[in-house]
This record gives structure tokens, C-alpha cells and sequence, in this order.
């Protein structure tokens, strides 16, 4: 089981999160009307070994969307911080 | 000759007899033994019968690893299988039976499965799927006899009365073993200061050092070590408790057996308990287990590992044989040896080598013990229990090189060296390596740095070198995890015993044959799964050569012992036939559990009622008292119907729905999700969720509202307040309720971080309450005070403040039944009371409840969509809800939703279904056209169904590919489950008040 150090909540186990997909991939701005930027936001997606930044939504805590970056390999977690820092 | 109770010794307490059965008969047990050593001390060599072959098996080991002697344990609602005697601690009223055997373990008649060895050897199961009959029904008549042949004990069928509880436990450092490496380590870790916890399986501390004569110098060690541990707050020590599973990110799941060693559990006392243990540091001191040799005949009652014999003579003081020949290629069997001939027995010891230390030699030979250096057994003789023993001499590869001579004999001992325990340090995706001189699996590398293995676990030799590797590993865990107090030294060793250094001078020895290499007789490599060489040779031959390959196709390693004995000795057999290093073949991957671990354990408490938790909306006491016939939705309960006497369900929401049409009712909605829109761009967020336009909308006013998907797909629907400025009150169907609201935080959260909104879900914070039919504004009128309700204060899509009975309410009109409708919102403590006073107030506008099957009526005889229709699949245009989207703004899914594909004029669109006949349709039949083929998908589906009170026939919605060019048409509802067509006509999904006059009114 995972343990995701919530910055809000502290460490907390997995179960407590739902997991959000890449965080890597940026919305396209609302007046983009390129079919390919949305194809790419929504569909396309890399799969790598090693570090990975993902979202995770603290959903049974301060549901805050975190960005979470987890080797896949090894499951380390080496940062946690709020999406909407990245976001910004 | 037997086994029999020695006379003095031991570790049991002859004080207290226990009563004991097995098989009905009584055994004489005190309380220290297991169910294993009460069956030696009683001479009960034959205890199981094996999987395939159903062979007389007997106890052969002492521990965990335990492959034969698995039985039925206790009865009734208790009754268990498959339980290793070697682990179960005897206790009064302690029942237990043979199981895999029928009539009698003595006498049993799938013990002519052994005829049939040859057709069921490597892969037989799986050869039954291609012949010699080609198909599934050969494979299915084969079947039936493979199961019933197969499997070991049976489950029980009633239900468990006992409890299980789970809890968590937090520390820095987890010891996992209690011998000499665990405890030192637990000494170390807690002398620093860090809270550790140390977990042992047996019922005692102690690990190898119980195996030693009593009153030794052993015991006065482990008094120490145990007193001092037991007066650090800082140390909890579990004993009776298995870590079976190691995972990521330092999390262990641990077993507790808190009462099972004895017959029913104290009053509210857990019987089991189930512990996740979250750590930062972990010692892995979980020791060595003895590996088998392979010979012929190695599975008869009374072939035993040395070790484990060691441990029935001077832990529990039973001689297991008294003639016995004793097999060895390393050091460790000669401590077996000398208790064994303290103990009284005649003991011959074959050791495989042909050079033996000179102490060992000079020692043996001072205790009477018979050697033979050089040799090794070549088979076993006897059926239901050993009588002798083939002795040969042999060279490196195990062949024999001369003629074999019998001695007789009733118990072989064997010892073909050890393999260190790494199932947990394995589960992290960790590979041990293969260590030649030592002729075993070691642990290598650090990719899971938090996880040390100590002493035998990493074949450190020896029980002071394991004390010493323990305790620098307890303290470096310790310290790591930021632990500052001094430790000391270690504590000094105990004197050692001879050969308790089992790394040194190994000579690896796995499979003991005739000159020509082929083993005398049947030879097992994996005793619990009936796998034996001539199961490895063949996989070998038919191309099983990969470790992994090998494991499935000969299903070694497979059963519930999980190859502790038998793995490495299948390995060493496929090396040898490839011609290659044991390293070269490398060993499978260990999984959870390390042991068998109940499943009431994992369950606790969440079970039956208390699987899941229940939502009950705040006036679910009221449908109870009247008459509810509850229905789930999701985790809700809610009315389905209101059941009259002799009404099934379908005579209840007829009639309910037709009494809303034409009098009042009302329903409890309390389960929608709500969600609180606020902030000066709330406005604007609602613009980019929803397909329609918000900008405009005024407060005091509602509006329905489409949302989609990022990918363009329908999401969700529901109307949406403007109850202030900058404060809006969303409600989203009640399945969609908690993904509606992750998406709003995650668009706000991750992309929209402009917007100065915050969405809050307030579903538990109001009760709802739909007023539906002709009289529900004269039912309002009477009971709602200080508000306006009349047909121009109040038109549709408009909401304003009252009070009921004193409570202030928010009175939506807005009608989901097509008729003239309110819904009130309530807050959610005053929902029932709310309810009462409707109900109180009703009589004289007939006012009836009614539930959501009655609810579901009348949505469909107004065509509008619900779950069924919303189901991920669908766009706005297959639902006929283009309308709403707005082409003058950008929103949520506006790009995606014109992809080709979901823009296709073929896609199945939302119709209306009247259908022919008496017994209505089935959601999900497929629609056929009249006169094409019954084939494949068809042209569409059917999603929703009822009887129409209104229009007294069958209607239904579905989409249709078409559809709204084919009004009018007849087409064919195939229900291919029921096997049942039926037929239809296609019609507007609007069936009932097309232009909504009624809802206007």
C-alpha cells in the first residue's frame, strides 16, 4: 500500500486517495478549439519507467488535488504538493 | 517399534493433561504440545493421505513449512481445513480429523489414484483441454472426476460464530522472528529507544533455541532477553502471529492468533486479529527452513527432517522412532543425533560426505551414534509406515556407486541442508542470488533499503553470529529511523551445539539415485502437491524448462505450503537436466500470504450488515413505519414502494403513479447530490461545466443544466439555483452526486486555478422533498406560510422561501412527473418533521407517498433521462438534447463532443417504445428491425421501461440507430436472456403531455 504525504493531512494511506491519472499534461486553455490539443489532454499518454508525476485527489481528507511524483518502479514517492501550485 | 513420550524433558507441562481426539480416538496430550507431536507421542505415524495420489502421509516437520499432516480441525460453525497439525497448539476439547481420505486414513479408497499415476503425471490437466478428444466436452467429463479426486480438506457451510477485529499499529522498527536474530534485534532497537515491534508465529519466543535440550544453556539466554525486553514500554511483543505479507512503502500485514489455542474464545474476545503495521524500519529474522532430500519412497510416514526430529525430542519430548537412520550432507543433523541417542534411540548416521569434520566425527562416535561417511539413503522401505531404509554409497551428483544394503529401521531423519526464509524480503520484488558454498538462496542488493535480513535469514552461520548480526541490524534500524539512546554490546551467545553452523562445509546433495540417475521407486520433490522427479523430468522434456514454466506446468510449489521444502529441490533437478548452474535457473517469485491466513481475519467486522456502510436519508423512519419496501441506490436505502395488502410491486406504482396524476404525492429526494457553487465567478464556472449559458440567469430563478465529460460524452443533469450574487446550489442525479463533484475540484484545482469559486458537497445538509400532481399547490397553499405559491408568484423554474410547521423551507417549483410539482428543501435534521406535517395536512388533497419505481413511471411517460440513458455511452444528440447546447461559448467537452464518431447520423438515438402485448419489455433487449436478421447488436437497445398508467399500455425508451426517422415503424425487442421477442412501435420518447401543459398549470 502506498502512503502519500498529504501536505494538508500529513502521511495517509492510499485507500483514503483516488488516483487521477498524469499531471504532466496541461488543460488547453477554454478557447482552444484545436481538436488535437484536446485529443492529446484527454487521450494521449506516456507510460515510464521510473518518475512519473501524477494526481491523486485526497478524497476522504482535505479532497485537495495533489501532484504526486512516484518512480513506478520502485514506488518511492520523492515530492507531494497541491495541483493548484502547479497549476498556477 | 513406535514413537513414544519420553519419560522426562521436554518443554510441555505433564501437570495438565489435555483431551484430545483425532479420528475419534483420544490422545494423550499436555498442554505445550502441538496436534503433531500429541499424534507422534501417541504413535500415530499415519495422519493425511496426499493430494494426487492419496499415499499414506505422515507428520514431517515441526513448523510452518509443514507439508503432510493438514487435517480438519474442530466442528460445527468452527470447523476449519487444511490445518497443519505441526502449528496447531493442543488444547482441551481440541477435536480434529483426517481429511483427503474416505472411509479412513488406515483404509482409503482414492489410494487407487496410484494406479492411474501415469496418465496423470506434469500438465495432465492440462493436456485434458487437447485430447485425446478434441473440445471442451472431453475436457469437461475429465473435469468432474479431477475435482472430486483433487483438493485437500473441505470447507465448512455454516456460518463462523466467532469474532475477528482489525487494527493498526504504527512503529519505527518491526522485528518479524523471534529466535536469536529477532530478539537480539528487538534488543538493540529497543534499548535505543525506538518503538518496536517484534512478531513471532510460535506461541513462544525463542525460535531455534526451543529445539535445544531444556535447562540448558539456552534457556537461561533467552530468560534474560526475554525479561528485558518485556520491561521496555517501548517494545510490544506479539507472539502467536504471523507477518504474512510485506508491501510498498513499509506496510506488513500481520495475523494475530489471539484465541485459537483453545476451544472458544472468552466472551467478546476476538478470536483472530488482524494488524496492518505501518513501519519505517524492518529486520527480516525469519530464520531457515530444513530442506528434504529426495530419495525413493521419501514421502512415507516416518521420513522426517532432522531438525524437526530434534525439536519433537527436546521440545516436546517425544521420541519419534527408535531405530533411526539419520541423512545428511551438512553439519546440522548432528546435534539430531546426539539427543536422539541421549534420548535412548539407535541412531545410524549417513552423511554424504566423505570427509566430516574431526570434532563432529570424534563426538558422534563417543555418543554411540553408528557412521557412515560417504553414503546416503537410496530409498525408504515400507508402506503405511518406514520399516528400513536402502543405504548406498554415492558420489557428487547423488548417483549411487555400489550396491545398497537395508538397515531397518523406523524413522529417517533427513537433512539435505537449509534454505534461508526470504517469502517477505521476496514479496518486494527483491531476487536472491544463489550462494554455492553455502548450497542456498541468499539475499543480495538493497533495492527496499528500510528491510535488513538478520542472522539464518541470511545464512549469517551460526547462533552467535546470529545474535551478533541481529542486534547490529536492530541498532542500525533503530538509528536510522533518528533512535539516539546507547545499546551496549550484545548479549553473549549461549554455548553453541555441534553443526549449528550449518553453512559450513555443506556438499549440495538434492536427488539420491540409482547408478543410471532414475530415483528407486516414486521420489517426491513437492510433497503436498504430488510432484515428484519424474513430474520435473518430464516438463523437462516437453519444454518446461524456465523456473516459471516448471511451476505452473508441474503445479510444484503451488499448494498451500507454497514450496518452503520443495522449491529449491526442483530447481537443482531441472539445473541438472539442463546441464546448468543453479544460479543460472533462478528461483520464482515469492506472493502473500507467507502462511494461509483466514479469510474472517481479512473480513473482521466488516461483514454481513456491516459490509458496507448504509445512507439513510433523514425521514427513512417514516417509510419504514409505513409500509417502505426499501430499495438500494448506490450506498442509499430508499422507498421503492409503499406496499397495500396483496400488492406486489407493480400493482403498487401503478397505482401510486396513477394517484399522483390525478391527486397529490409526495416522494422523499433527499438522496440527489447538492452542491454549494459560491464565489464572484461562480457564474462563470457554471458557464464551463454545463453545455447551456448561466450568464443571464437571475437570482431567485432555477435552470436545468447538461454536463459533459472532457471527452464529450453526456456526464450529467440536473437544475441548478441562483440563490444569491455570487451563491448557486447545484443538484446532480444521486449516483453522479460524488463524480460530479471530484471533476468540479479537479478542474478548479488543476486548471481553472483563476477562478474564485468554491464547490462544496451539502447533500447531507438538506432533505428533499418532490410535491407532485394537480392539487400540490392547494396541499402548499395550506401548509407553507409566508410565501407567495400562487401561479404567477411563483411560475416554473422559479423558487422562494417559506416556512412549514415553523421550519424554513426553499420551495423549488420545477416537476420531474410532468405534472404541476415543488420540490423543498429542507434542512436535513428537520427533513421528517417537514414530512409529518405535509402528511398531517394531506387528507384533504388526498395526499399519498409514493416511492421511485412509481417515480421511474412517470419520468418515462414524460420521456425524460435518467441513470439508464446517462450511461457513459451517450452524447447530447443521441439523447435529444443538442438544444441545450449553446453555441456562443466554449464548455466542458464542447471540442471533443464533434468528433466524427459522435457525430455519426447512424448513432442510436433516444426513442420512445410502445410495445405490443400484456407483459412489457426488459431493459437491455436489443432492437431488430421487423423483417431483418436476428444477429449481432442489433440496431439498438431498450433503457428504460414501465406500464403507463396514463396511456394504459407497455412503454418504454431505447435507442435506436435512426431513430427519429423512424417514427411510426414497427421493430422487434429481442430479450435474448429470457428468450423472448416481443414487438413494438416506435414512437416520440415524449409519450405523456407532449407540449407540458400539465406541469404549467
Amino acid at each position: 500500500m502506498l502512503r502519500i504525504p498529504c501536505p494538508v493531512c500529513g502521511l495517509r494511506d492510499e485507500t483514503e486517495f483516488s488516483y487521477g491519472g498524469h499531471a504532466s499534461v496541461k488543460r488547453p486553455a477554454m478557447a482552444e478549439t484545436d481538436p488535437k490539443a484536446w485529443m492529446n489532454y484527454v487521450f494521449y499518454r506516456d507510460n515510464p519507467r521510473g518518475r512519473h508525476l501524477e494526481f491523486w485527489h485526497h478524497v476522504q481528507g482535505c479532497r485537495q488535488w495533489l501532484v504526486v511524483e512516484r518512480d513506478t518502479v520502485s514506488h518511492v514517492i520523492s515530492d507531494c504538493r497541491l495541483a493548484r501550485e502547479d497549476a498556477r | 517399534m513406535t514413537a513414544s513420550r519420553l519419560p522426562i524433558g521436554g518443554r510441555i507441562d505433564r501437570s495438565k493433561p489435555l483431551y484430545v481426539t483425532f479420528d475419534s480416538r483420544p490422545l494423550d496430550a499436555f498442554a505445550g504440545d502441538t496436534l503433531a507431536s500429541a499424534l507422534l507421542a501417541n504413535d500415530e505415524m499415519l495422519v493425511g493421505r496426499s493430494f494426487k495420489y492419496h499415499r499414506p502421509r505422515g507428520v514431517f516437520s515441526a513448523g510452518v513449512e509443514e507439508p503432510n499432516a493438514l487435517v480438519h480441525l474442530r466442528t460445527g460453525g468452527r470447523h476449519e481445513p487444511n490445518a497443519r497439525a505441526t502449528m496447531v497448539e493442543a488444547f482441551d476439547g481440541l477435536v480434529a480429523n483426517a481429511q483427503n481420505a474416505w472411509p479412513s486414513v488406515g483404509l482409503d479408497v482414492g489410494a487407487a489414484n496410484q494406479l492411474l499415476a501415469p496418465f496423470i503425471g506434469a500438465g495432465f490437466y492440462y493436456k485434458t483441454f487437447i485430447g485425446p478428444f478434441r473440445g471442451t466436452r472431453f475436457w469437461m467429463f475429465c473435469e468432474r472426476f479431477i475435482r472430486r479426486a483433487a483438493g485437500m480438506g473441505s470447507p465448512g457451510t455454516l456460518d463462523d460464530p466467532d469474532r475477528y477485529e482489525t487494527v493498526n499499529l504504527f512503529c519505527d522498527v518491526l522485528v518479524v522472528g523471534g529466535g536469536p536474530a529477532g530478539l537480539s534485534a528487538a534488543l538493540a532497537a529497543g534499548r535505543t529507544g525506538a518503538q518496536v515491534v517484534l512478531v513471532e508465529q510460535d506461541a513462544q519466543l525463542g525460535g531455534a533455541l526451543l529445539s535445544t535440550p531444556v535447562d540448558g544453556p539456552s534457556d537461561a539466554w533467552l530468560e534474560a532477553i526475554r525479561s528485558e525486553l518485556s520491561a521496555m514500554p517501548n517494545v510490544r511483543v506479539l507472539t502467536r502471529s504471523t507477518v504474512f505479507g510485506a508491501y510498498d512503502h513499509d506496510v506488513y500485514g500481520v495475523v494475530e492468533r489471539v484465541w485459537d489455542h483453545v476451544a472458544v474464545a472468552p466472551e467478546d474476545q476476538p478470536r483472530q486479529r488482524y494488524a496492518v503495521v505501518r513501519t519505517k524500519r524492518t529486520v527480516l529474522a525469519t530464520g531457515a527452513i530444513e530442506r528434504p532430500m529426495v530419495f525413493g519412497g521419501n514421502d512415507r510416514p516416518g521420513v522426517m527432517l532432522a531438525g524437526s526430529v530434534r525439536a519433537y525430542v527436546n521440545r516436546y519430548a517425544v521420541l519419534p522412532g527408535q531405530r533411526v537412520v539419520l541423512a545428511t550432507n551438512n553439519d546440522s543433523a548432528y546435534a539430531t543425533a546426539r539427543d536422539l541417542a541421549a534420548a535412548g534411540a539407535d541412531v545410524t548416521l549417513v552423511d554424504a560426505r566423505h570427509t566430516i569434520p574431526d570434532e563432529l566425527l570424534s563426538q558422534s562416535r563417543a555418543e554411540g551414534v553408528e557412521l557412515r561417511p560417504g553414503s546416503a539413503v537410496l530409498s525408504a522401505k515400507g508402506r503405511g509406515r518406514v520399516t528400513g531404509a536402502i543405504i548406498v554409497p554415492v558420489s557428487e551428483n547423488g548417483r549411487a556407486s555400489a550396491p545398497g544394503e537395508t538397515i531397518a529401521c523406523d524413522l529417517i531423519a533427513v537433512s539435505g541442508g537449509w534454505s534461508p526464509t526470504l517469502h517477505l524480503w521476496s514479496q518486494r520484488q527483491q531476487k536472491p542470488v544463489f550462494d554455492a558454498k553455502k548450497a542456498c538462496f541468499v539475499p543480495a542488493g538493497d533495492t527496499v533499503p528500510t528491510m535488513t535480513c538478520a542472522g539464518d535469514a541470511q545464512a549469517a552461520g551460526g547462533v552467535s553470529a546470529a545474535i551478533e548480526d541481529g542486534f547490529s541490524a536492530g541498532k542500525e534500524a533503530a538509528i536510522a529511523t533518528g533512535a539516539t539512546n546507547a545499546t551496549g554490546y550484545a548479549p553473549e551467545a549461549p554455548e553453541p551445539w555441534p553443526g549449528d553452523d550449518w553453512t559450513r562445509g555443506i556438499a549440495p546433495l538434492w536427488t539420491v539415485t540409482k547408478p543410471d540417475g532414475k530415483p528407486a521407486g516414486k521420489a517426491f520433490v513437492d510433497l503436498q502437491h504430488d510432484v515428484t522427479t519424474s513430474d520435473i523430468d518430464l516438463a523437462h522434456r516437453e519444454g518446461y524448462q524456465a523456473v516459471e514454466h516448471l511451476k505452473r506446468y508441474t503445479t510444484t510449489g503451488m499448494a498451500t505450503d507454497q514450496g518452503k521444502l520443495s522449491n529449491v529441490n526442483a530447481l537443482a533437478r531441472m539445473a541438472q537436466l539442463r546441464d546448468a548452474e543453479i544460479a543460472d535457473v533462478g528461483t520464482t517469485t515469492f506472493r502473500p500470504p507467507y502462511t494461509p491466513i483466514t479469510i474472517g481475519a481479512l473480513a473482521g467486522n466488516e461483514t454481513g450488515h456491516h459490509f458496507r456502510a448504509t445512507r439513510l436519508t433523514t425521514i427513512d423512519g417514516w417509510h419504514r413505519a409505513h409500509g417502505a419496501v426499501m430499495t438500494e441506490a448506490g450506498a442509499w436505502l430508499r422507498p421503492w414502494y409503499y406496499r397495500q395488502a396483496g400488492e406486489d410491486v407493480r400493482a403498487a406504482y401503478i397505482r401510486e403513479a396513477a394517484h399522483v396524476r390525478q391527486h397529490v404525492g409526495i416522494v422523499d429526494v433527499s438522496t440527489l447530490g447538492k452542491v454549494a457553487v459560491q464565489g464572484p465567478d461562480a457564474a462563470e464556472f457554471l458557464n464551463r461545466i454545463y453545455v447551456n449559458g448561466w450568464k443571464t440567469l437571475p437570482v431567485g430563478r432555477l435552470r436545468y443544466g447538461v454536463m459533459l465529460r472532457e471527452d464529450g460524452f453526456v456526464l450529467d443533469d440536473g437544475a441548478t439555483a441562483r440563490l444569491g450574487e455570487h451563491d448557486y446550489f447545484m443538484s446532480t442525479t444521486t449516483a453522479n452526486a460524488a463524480p460530479v463533484l471530484a471533476f468540479a475540484e479537479r478542474l478548479l484545482q488543476t486548471a481553472w486555478t483563476d477562478l474564485e469559486v468554491h464547490v462544496t458537497s451539502v447533500t447531507d445538509q438538506w432533505a428533499a422533498i418532490a410535491v407532485a400532481g394537480p392539487k400540490a399547490r392547494d396541499l402548499l397553499t395550506a401548509v407553507v406560510g409566508d410565501a407567495d405559491l400562487s401561479r404567477d408568484a411563483l411560475p416554473n423554474n422559479h423558487f422562494t422561501h417559506g416556512r412549514i410547521d415553523g421550519t424554513e423551507v426553499r420551495v423549488h417549483r420545477m416537476s420531474y412527473s410532468g405534472e404541476l410539482a415543488y420540490e423543498l428543501y429542507v434542512p436535513a435534521l428537520f427533513g421528517r418533521a417537514v414530512w409529518e406535517a405535509l402528511i398531517a395536512a394531506g387528507d384533504p388533497f388526498n395526499l399519498k407517498p409514493y416511492g421511485t419505481e412509481a417515480m421511474g413511471a412517470l419520468r418515462v411517460e414524460k420521456g425524460h433521462v435518467a441513470g439508464p440513458e446517462l450511461e457513459g455511452r451517450t452524447t447530447l444528440k443521441d439523447l435529444g438534447l443538442e438544444g441545450f447546447a449553446s453555441a456562443k461559448k466554449p464548455f466542458v467537452g464542447s471540442v471533443l463532443r464533434n468528433r466524427p464518431a459522435l457525430t455519426d447520423a447512424d448513432r442510436p438515438t433516444l426513442v420512445g417504445l410502445e410495445i405490443d402485448g400484456e407483459l412489457g419489455a426488459l431493459p437491455g433487449s436489443l432492437l431488430f428491425a421487423a423483417d431483418g436478421p436476428t444477429e449481432g447488436h442489433g440496431e439498438g437497445w431498450v433503457s428504460s421501461t414501465t406500464y403507463s398508467p396514463a396511456l394504459g399500455k407497455n412503454i418504454a425508451m431505447g435507442l435506436l440507430k435512426n431513430g427519429p426517422s423512424r417514427m411510426g415503424e414497427t421493430v422487434r425487442v429481442v430479450d435474448f436472456v429470457g428468450d423472448r421477442t416481443l414487438k413494438a412501435t416506435v414512437v416520440s420518447h415524449h409519450f405523456f403531455d407532449p407540449k407540458g401543459e400539465r406541469q404549467n398549470a
